[in-house]
């Protein structure tokens, strides 16, 4: 399994094989609140690289969720659709969002590490 | 302009506040245990609100400000009792609405509590409609707090002995510090509580020990959930210039009698309203399932005819689901019609209910 990877739009992404594991960080969580509403892309959908595929909503506001790669969507995580709190809970693991069989492995590249990430998400919310 | 900052700014950057500008202000939207934890606690225990953006206003005068106010407020203010408080409308000549706003008498005049956005507004509309007849003051050297939630009588108590005697909508002054403070029975959250009111270099001190009783700051975020699930109205979004309180379905809040005779800003309009209904009207809207409604929602009804808009919407932590109201035609008025809001692109069914979303629990008592 590879290592896990981040976007600027604050989602991760952890491809195992050719399918890929999507949720947004801990960071996003802590900047969006608490979450009450979250939407996800229908299975077998076709997403493209930085498309919307998804919606999470705080009590503040809605926000779009992104796709750091392009796919098909293989699966959705209907438990954070039902307890939208679970995404503040466990947001880098249980409370993933959707699987994609990636298109395209080199757009993985694009993407940013753990430590890039990191100063990336430091350096924007001061 | 530079961004103000109420006197309890320390104190909430103490607490690890997280700030938004609202109306001029640096106000805390949300503490660390966030909005919903907020929410539940005060509906639970007690909550403290630093309200000082709003605007405080204090007008001294005796019988002849009682007959001024009456040509300007569309209330029975001879009749209102010393230190009682009424809620009203600030209304242009067609009863659109300038602000809403909690007016009480006290032993010097009337003392009136306004929307931080609206309140220097408010006090230039005020001033030229009482051709400057009665000293006015915009007290900027007077904090307001407010502390709701069921234990907030029992916390308040305990550090200003007497304040758990007054009845809803209904006031006094009393001493901390032996400072004067004035206390009123009220709030806009669906729960029994107090505002006070309070010289800026005393409300730290005064709120730092309400916190040690047991009770806690909540940021505007938990106010706006709190009052939205109340059916409470949030000027600038439920209210504004081009809504009547008739429209607002405000109608409890004029003073039937000052109907009859109609000689207020605004009447020919709301007694015409009143006779002859209205075109549009406040209800409160009920999402089936998760899906959120916010501010600016299309509402659609059955036969996907464009019938209305959200004007507030939001998650309701104690409701445990989606609240909203809004405006609809009258004839989409009544509850349980079934209605369509338009999200994202999408329609999703929504029904029309009566208001509040969450049960009030005030304390009332004789008046």
């Amino acid at each position: 399994m590879s290592e896990v990877k981040y976007s600027k739009e604050h989602e991760w992404i952890k491809l195992d094989g050719d399918v890929a594991t999507i949720g947004i960080t801990q960071h996003a969580t802590e900047m969006l609140g608490d979450i009450v509403f979250a939407e996800l892309p229908e299975k077998g959908a076709n997403v493209e690289k930085d498309g919307t595929a998804g919606v999470v909503e705080s009590t503040k506001a809605a926000s779009d969720v992104y796709t750091p790669v392009s796919g098909e969507v293989v699966d959705t995580n209907q438990a954070i659709v039902d307890d939208p709190s679970k995404i503040n809970q466990d947001p880098e693991d249980s409370a993933w969002f959707f699987k994609l069989k990636i298109k395209d492995p080199s757009e993985m590249d694009t993407l940013m590490n753990k430590d890039d990430y990191d100063k990336f998400a430091k350096e924007t919310s001061a | 302009m530079e961004t103000k900052k109420t006197s309890l700014y320390q104190l909430h950057q103490d607490c690890n506040a997280k700030f938004v500008e609202f109306a001029g202000y640096q106000m805390p939207i949300q503490y660390s245990e966030g909005i919903i934890e907020e929410h539940k606690f005060t509906r639970n225990h007690s909550g403290i609100f630093d309200v000082s953006h709003m605007g405080q206003l204090f007008i001294y005068g005796g019988e002849d400000l009682i007959k001024d106010l009456e040509k300007i407020f569309p209330l029975n203010l001879k009749n209102l009792k010393l230190n009682h408080s009424k809620y009203s409308f600030l209304m242009d000549k067609d009863a659109g609405i300038h602000d809403d706003l909690i007016i009480t008498k006290t032993n010097e005049g009337f003392l009136i509590i306004l929307n931080a956005a609206c309140k220097d507004n408010d006090f230039k509309i005020l001033k030229e409609l009482l051709k400057e007849k009665y000293k006015m003051v915009l007290n900027e050297n007077r904090s307001l707090i407010a502390i709701q939630g069921p234990k907030s009588s029992e916390i308040l108590n305990d550090v200003i002995n007497g304040v758990k005697d007054l009845n809803f909508m209904s006031g006094n002054w009393f001493k901390f510090e032996n400072q004067k403070v004035y206390i009123t029975r009220s709030g806009y959250t669906g729960e029994d509580g107090f505002e006070i009111s309070i010289a800026n270099d005393f409300v730290d001190k005064l709120t730092r020990e309400l916190i040690n009783k047991g009770s806690k700051l909540i940021g505007l975020g938990a106010r706006d959930t709190l009052r939205l699930e109340a059916g409470l109205c949030l000027y600038g979004h439920d209210l504004d210039k081009d809504k009547t309180p008739v429209e607002a379905n405000l109608k409890w809040a004029i003073s039937k009698e000052r109907i009859s005779k109609g000689d207020f800003i605004g009447s020919d309009i709301i007694i015409k309203q009143l006779n002859d209904g209205v075109s549009k009207i406040r209800v409160g809207i009920k999402p089936e399932g998760r899906i959120i409604a916010r501010e600016k929602t299309k509402i659609f009804n059955q036969s996907d005819v464009h019938i209305g808009e959200i004007t507030s919407g939001t998650f309701g932590p104690s409701v445990n689901g989606p609240v909203a109201m809004g405006y609809v035609g009258n004839e989409f008025s009544k509850k349980n019609t079934k209605v369509f809001l338009e999200v994202r692109g999408k329609k999703h069914p929504a029904s029309i209910c009566s208001l509040p979303f969450y049960k009030k629990s005030y304390v009332k008592g004789v008046n």
